[in-house]
């Protein structure tokens, strides 16, 4: 069914564009992508399955399936991961560069092709594995030349790369450049690009600690469980936007996400849930991200035009698509609750245990929907945690324990995560703000980062209770401009105004400390 | 196997040594420093009932003459052992040291190891013993918290499934440790030297409180002992002191300045010791 618009429609969308206009907190920046938006939305190209509009175009309370502002006629991927270390060899005839033979060559070029990378922000949000990348190119420079070129760098990034979904990547292995990125983006405590630390269990404990040092002061990186999306996806994986494990060389199509508390709100009972309402949504869902995909590849055009596919920094077939989900411990809770009992996700058995059937329908559901398009991944979609949106109200994301009701030990917190990360190869993560810096202790995060590789926990942030930079969901802000932005100025990246409405909806300030 | 009396068990520790820690805290201590700031720690339960009316959530009730305690009611108010007349606490548990690892183990694959703390840990030497040892099966590390008190040269035993001591050095001259702790300090300084030189010293601690005791020369020996010995990588803590959870009496006394905290790391750092920490 192709969507109607009416003349009210066409009129709201119209104010808003007007409203988008004259917005006095969005920079210009930020107002071409949200304009861009709105043009693409008067499109009706897409054959939606029936449903869609009852379960997406509907109020918030009673949302449950949200595509995270994907526009009505999809004309890039969502996440384009390129293959950097192919474009560094070759160089690119679009962008009429040759090989990087030198440090300054590799950082320019790099700089170059970020800006020529779109994604559903326009910027891009994965800049490669920046330690395998770089390191080749500086056994000639002294660490002072490394790092004053990487400041210069990395603050060129931050400053023109206006959000923070932008993803680098490094790990596993230890290498000087590694070690001299950490240096630097500790002490540059800036939000842009977000940094994951690959670990295995070879990565040197010294290499982790200078992650951790990183981290203490910056938000980053976050450290990745390498041994598990290697054995889901392989060697060619990367780490892209808030923490997604897409393919180097593709990337993901699309995103929609599953709102499990409002889907548990149409259901009688857990058992309505589980049979009835949760398939035909997840049926719902699945069908439009097919047909988005398929407008993708078979319409758009991007793939047969774009220089990133026609020169192979990407390969249709190395994409793949995340069926997202948020809310699964209000899910338990209320259908608990419906059932008479009381108990809590995150704090009993029985609702872990609820959660983890929930987990299991769904991941049955998605081993059995077959995507043409998604070859990479045996053609089904990859289940995704996802971080949820600032304008998210009781509802945790992904499958994370609700701010504030955190168990009284980081212990338990951990084995309740321990349950859950297992299902999420294109990404899930959890945060925890610790207050180590006066102890001189930072072998405490080391021995949790550890205990979770030999476990199945994917991902782990940690940020110190008390810096300016902070993790938000996925992405990074800074307490600063969120205080900027609060008072009512422009600030230059999108996710400051993102940041400042989870800190006001969704509690971020306000997680346990550890 | 001996029991000891278990004031509290802490999953994950920060504080207590390097890396994540399972603390074990055990009750009794045989000095009675005048900063203490855990004073409910030093003195076993006499089961007088006192605390019991102070108890809102009546966690705790009185059983066949002896105090019982209900960890699920209990709302860690600290009621209770504010009003103890004894410098005791109900909240203890008497335990095994199995029992003691069974809740250590949950803490695993998380942890590298333990470290038991009091009180003064070494009252409970067999008990500690069978712990390390168990602890030591599981692959963990092992480290003791201790006042000093108890000679570790003459405990091969002990040391054997003991990786190193943290030590706290209250005070260098006899009788500024007897003004401090009420007890003299001869086996502690031996200790110092002993751990220092057969490397099993982790840690030494210095809590400062410039009206209570000579805190320049307490720091300047103790660094002095630890260059000597080669001790230079060995973590000094020089720790201000903070009225929190001290007993009324010595509520008051004076807090040391950042200014005076860091001139005594200067004074550290100035034997060479490379891991010179004030919190
Ligand atoms: S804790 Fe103190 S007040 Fe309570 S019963 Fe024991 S000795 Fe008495
Ligand atoms: S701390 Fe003591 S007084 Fe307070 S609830 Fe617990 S047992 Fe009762």
């Amino acid at each position: 069914m192709k969507r109607v618009l009416t003349p009210e429609m066409i009129e709201q969308m119209r104010s808003e564009i007007y409203d988008t206009l004259t917005d006095s907190t969005t920079s210009h920046e930020q107002k071409v992508t949200y304009l861009a938006r709105k043009a693409e939305n008067f499109l009706t190209v897409l054959d939606e399955p029936e449903g869609l509009d009852e379960l997406m175009r509907c109020d918030i309370d009673t949302r449950c399936i949200c595509n995270l502002f994907e526009g009505d006629a999809p004309y890039r991927p969502r996440y384009i991961c390129i293959d950097f270390p192919k474009f560094l060899r070759e160089g690119s005839a679009f962008l009429q560069l040759g090989p990087a033979r030198d440090f300054s060559e590799a950082l320019t070029n790099l700089m170059i092709m970020y800006h020529n990378i779109p994604s559903i922000t326009n910027y891009p949000v994965f800049i490669g594995d920046l330690d395998e990348l770089l390191d080749p190119f500086i056994k000639d420079l002294s660490d002072d030349e490394v790092k004053k070129a990487l400041r210069l760098w990395l603050t060129t990034v931050d400053r023109t790369i206006l959000d923070s979904f932008c993803h680098a990547n490094i790990g596993p292995k230890a290498s000087r450049l590694g070690y001299l990125l950490l240096e630097v983006e500790g002490e540059l405590e800036n939000a842009v690009p977000n940094l994951t630390m690959r670990v295995a269990r070879d990565t040197p404990d010294e290499f982790i600690l200078a992650g951790i040092k990183c981290a203490l002061r910056s938000a980053k990186p976050s450290f990745a469980n390498d041994a598990m999306f290697r054995s889901e996806l392989g060697d060619d994986y990367c780490i892209a936007s808030c923490y997604n494990g897409l393919y180097e060389g593709g990337g993901s199509y699309t995103l929609s996400r599953l709102i499990l508390s409002n889907i548990a709100k149409r259901a009688k009972n857990i058992e309505d849930f589980e049979k009835n309402v949760l398939p035909w949504v997840m049926d719902v869902m699945a069908r439009y991200m097919d047909e988005r995909i398929r407008f993708l590849v078979e319409e758009s055009g991007w793939f047969t035009t774009s220089f990133l596919a026609t020169e192979g920094f990407v390969r249709r077939d190395k994409f793949s698509a995340m069926f997202g989900l948020v809310g699964l411990a209000e899910c338990v809770n209320l259908l608990l609750e419906k059932e008479g009992c009381h108990e809590r996700f995150g704090h009993s058995e029985k609702a872990n245990q609820l959660g983890v059937e929930i987990m299991n329908i769904i991941e049955a559901f998605n081993n059995n929907h077959y995507n043409p398009y998604c070859e990479a991944t045996d053609n089904h979609f990859l289940l995704h945690a996802q971080v949820g949106i600032d304008s998210d109200h009781d509802c945790s994301p992904g499958t994370r324990i609700p701010i504030g009701e955190e168990p009284d030990e980081l212990v338990d917190h951990l084995k309740v995560i321990n349950l859950f990360h297992k299902y999420f190869p294109s990404g899930t993560g959890d945060i925890f703000p610790v207050d180590l810096t006066v102890h001189q202790n930072p072998q405490y995060v080391l021995d949790i980062i550890r205990g979770g590789l030999g476990m199945d926990i994917r991902y782990l942030s940690f940020y110190s209770s008390d810096s300016d930079v902070i993790r938000v969901t996925g992405y990074l802000v800074k307490r600063s401009e969120m205080e900027k932005l609060d008072a009512g100025q422009n600030v230059r990246q999108n996710t400051t105004g993102l940041g400042l409405g989870a800190a006001k909806n969704c509690k971020i300030l306000d997680r346990r400390v550890r | 196997m001996v029991t000891a009396t278990v004031n509290k068990i802490i999953p994950f520790s920060c504080v207590d040594g390097p890396g994540n820690r399972t603390a074990v805290f055990l009750q009794g201590c045989n000095f009675d420093c005048k900063y203490c700031h855990n004073p409910e720690t030093i003195h076993s339960c006499v089961n007088c009932g006192a605390c019991v009316p102070y108890c809102k959530p009546q966690a705790l009730r009185m059983e066949q003459g002896k105090v019982r305690y209900d960890m699920e009611k209990c709302v860690l108010c600290d009621e209770c052992f504010h009003h103890c007349p004894h410098g005791a606490s109900p909240r203890t548990r008497e335990m095994t040291a199995e029992q003691v690892m069974v809740q250590v183990r949950k803490n695993m694959p998380f942890i590298r190891g333990i470290t038991v703390s009091g009180g003064e840990c070494t009252l409970w030497r067999d008990f500690l013993a069978e712990l390390l040892t168990l602890a030591k099966a599981e692959g963990l590390g092992t480290l003791l918290d201790s006042n000093g008190s108890h000679d570790f040269s003459g405990d091969p035993g002990l040391m054997a499934v003991t990786d190193g001591v943290m030590l706290d050095v209250k005070a260098w001259s006899r009788q500024d440790h007897l003004a401090v702790t009420g007890r003299d300090n001869e086996t502690v300084l031996r200790n110092l030297c002993w751990l220092a030189e057969n490397r099993k010293l982790t840690e030494v601690r210095t809590v400062i409180v410039p009206d209570l005791f000579d805190c320049t020369e307490t720091v300047e020996a103790v660094s002095r002992i630890l260059s000597e010995t080669g001790s230079t990588a060995t973590r000094y803590k020089i720790i201000r002191f903070r009225p929190m959870g001290v007993r009324e009496a010595y509520k008051s006394l004076p807090a040391p300045t950042g200014e005076q905290l860091s001139r005594l790391r200067d004074i550290a750092e100035s034997y060479g010791l490379q891991d010179v920490v004030t919190v």
